[in-house]
């Protein structure tokens, strides 16, 4: 299976430290030859990476600006955490008239599908047809997270598209209808925040084909957009969603548009591994629904964007002051089917050791046998996360050795009568000195 | 592959009794350790709740033991082992809503007298040894479903 992703290494910038493979939530990073690599059937899209690097040398790929061009009618699709980055805004129409004026055709505000995603959603709970509690879909590292590392919750995963998609798929449908141009001809660009979004554009979540043909991040778009903003004279009264579309952008806005009590809004990625594993101990049992964004604020905390999350928060709030609450809903003109998922969410693993559980329970022998050599520092000097993981790293084939830890080798060269330093350490600190022999190998 | 091939993975965890804030830390490392096998789903999550119930048991009426796990291809088999109190009625206690919790306990949302019928329910194989005054043995086994017992 080929995955896509839109989280990327610059080669050139990284200095092969260690400060991505530490911090990357499910361990999909190595630093290998000097420099970091993905392991690609773990990896997320969260762009905890890209926050951390301090090289910069991690990097979303988002599609250029000139995209526009290839389309006869374009369509902006902006996410509402794109009315938080900007001062003094007090009226939305600023922003998607200058998206107008920057050359698309239309606009179409991804928190209108957020009202209807929303509405839906509350209509099937209060049916009772939703397993709970209900695991919200919206943030696409999350549920890349789910289909990875948790088999037993890809059931409660909200079968609904992202507002993204759902918003894509209206303007499209629209367009059509109104301009008679081919689906080809109109492309519908979103204005992401985030990486784990431009994946849910080229491999979607829940159907087989993206609505959403190119992806602009906020940090892009936001110099030329801001010019034409401040060109504008008289907004055009283009904004057609309420507080509860806008909401979406902030962790809470989701469960808060659900209009019960029984939930819990979890943000940044590491409170939602807590939240999940909670949740799969069945031990969450008391709520109905749970929103987990992977980002700290929820999308305002996407590392595409320009303002800081709290900032951009405060912005939004002041903003939904003189909105009206909702004004999206299902069943009128829009048919609830067209949010539907086409099939269930399918857990693909990844973390395991191998697909055959005979083979897996030996290599984790091994790895145990291993791991018990190493220093448990957890340094990441070797490129891998943890002294645990250089040991499935061994064990697993994927070309790493116990001699890259530099503990083991200082032990090995010192053998040969090579020092490497005369550091306390080498004198019985770390346990491989009981272990080894005269050859500098580890005895088994 | 036949399974029988195979040594079983054992692992020993103390579970202090002491420290209510690290309760549920060994039926943790057990789930991370089962996902990284590619352990069947079901029998991952049977075990978890029923270690973690047994875990909770353990701290808040025996101060704390040992868990003793063993997996094997087709079951996991878990004692939990302590030199608590004993439990004098096995019969009521295994009675859905029965507690002998301390109030302290309750009012952190445990002592809801669900632990011992929850971890039966989960459970293939499910044991309970115990002396008053000596201690109290749960013996119990999860076999993956579909696989032969």
């Amino acid at each position: 299976m080929q995955y896509f992703h839109s989280v990327r290494l610059d080669e050139e910038k990284c200095l092969g430290c260690t400060n991505c493979i530490k911090r990357c939530p499910t361990q999909a990073i190595r630093v290998r030859d000097g420099k970091a690599r993905i392991i690609s059937n773990r990896c997320i899209d969260c762009g905890e990476c890209i926050r951390v690097c301090p090289h910069h040398a991690k990097r979303a790929v988002t599609d250029p600006l000139s995209m526009m061009d290839d389309f006869r009618y374009k369509i902006a699709l902006p996410a509402p955490t794109l009315y938080g980055q900007f001062n003094h805004l007090l009226d939305v129409d600023y922003v998607l008239t200058g998206l107008i004026d920057l050359g698309f055709d239309s606009v179409f505000e991804v928190s209108r599908a957020a009202e209807l995603v929303s509405d839906y959603t509350r209509q099937l709970m209060r049916e009772n047809k939703l397993k709970t509690p209900v695991i919200s879909s919206a943030c696409p590292a999350v549920v890349r997270l789910v289909k990875v590392r948790y088999p037993d919750l890809c059931g409660q995963v909200l079968p609904h598209l992202s507002p993204m998609q759902v918003a894509a798929r209206l303007a499209k449908e629209e367009a059509i209808r109104q301009t008679g141009l081919a689906k080809e001809e109109i492309g519908c660009f979103f204005i992401t925040p985030c990486p784990a979004k431009v994946t849910d554009i080229v491999s979607p979540i829940g159907i087989s084909q993206s609505w959403v043909d190119g992806a602009f991040s906020i940090a892009d778009i936001y110099k030329p957009l801001l010019e034409k903003m401040e060109q504008v004279k008289t907004p055009r009264p283009l904004s057609k969603s309420g507080i509860i579309g806008v909401s979406w952008a902030n962790s809470g806005g989701e469960s808060a548009a659900l209009i019960r009590e029984q939930y819990l809004a979890a943000d940044g990625i590491e409170n939602v591994i807590t939240v999940l594993d909670q949740l799969e101990d069945e031990r969450l049992t008391e709520l109905d629904f749970i929103e987990l964004n992977a980002c700290p604020g929820g999308c305002v905390g996407g590392v595409l964007t320009v303002e800081n999350p709290y900032v951009a928060k405060a912005r939004i709030q002041r903003l939904r002051k003189y909105m009206p609450v909702s004004l999206n809903h299902v069943n009128g003109s829009v048919s609830p089917e067209i949010l539907e998922w086409d099939g269930e969410l399918e857990y693909t693993g990844g973390m395991q050791l191998s697909s055959d559980l005979v083979e897996a329970m030996r290599m984790m022998q091994e790895i145990d046998a291993l791991e018990k050599m190493l220093p448990a520092l957890d340094c990441g000097s070797c490129g891998a996360p943890s002294c645990r993981a250089l040991a499935e790293d061994i064990v697993t084939g994927s070309g790493a050795r116990l001699n890259d830890c530099i503990f083991i080798l200082r032990k090995e060269a010192s053998s040969l009568g090579v020092s490497l330093s005369d550091h306390p350490a080498d004198r019985g600190r770390i346990h491989p000195t009981e272990e080894q022999n005269d050859d500098g190998k580890n005895a088994q | 592959m036949s399974s029988s091939s195979v040594q079983p993975i054992v692992q020993l965890y103390e579970v202090p009794g002491n420290d209510f804030t690290r309760a549920g830390e060994a039926s943790s490392k057990v789930k991370g350790i089962l996902k990284k096998l590619g352990y069947d789903p079901d029998a991952i999550r049977r075990v978890s709740i029923a270690m973690y119930e047994g875990e909770i048991n353990m701290v808040i009426h025996a101060n704390g033991g040992i868990a003793r796990v063993e997996i094997f291809p087709d079951r996991v088999e878990i004692l939990l082992s302590d030199q608590g109190p004993g439990i004098a009625d096995v019969e009521k206690a295994m009675e859905e809503g029965y507690s002998t919790a301390p109030d302290e306990v309750r009012a952190l949302g445990f002592g809801a007298g669900m632990g011992l019928p929850n971890m039966k329910k989960c459970c293939d194989e499910f044991r309970i040894d115990t002396a008053i005054g000596k201690g109290t043995d749960v013996y119990m086994i999860i076999r993956v479903r579909g696989s032969k017992s």
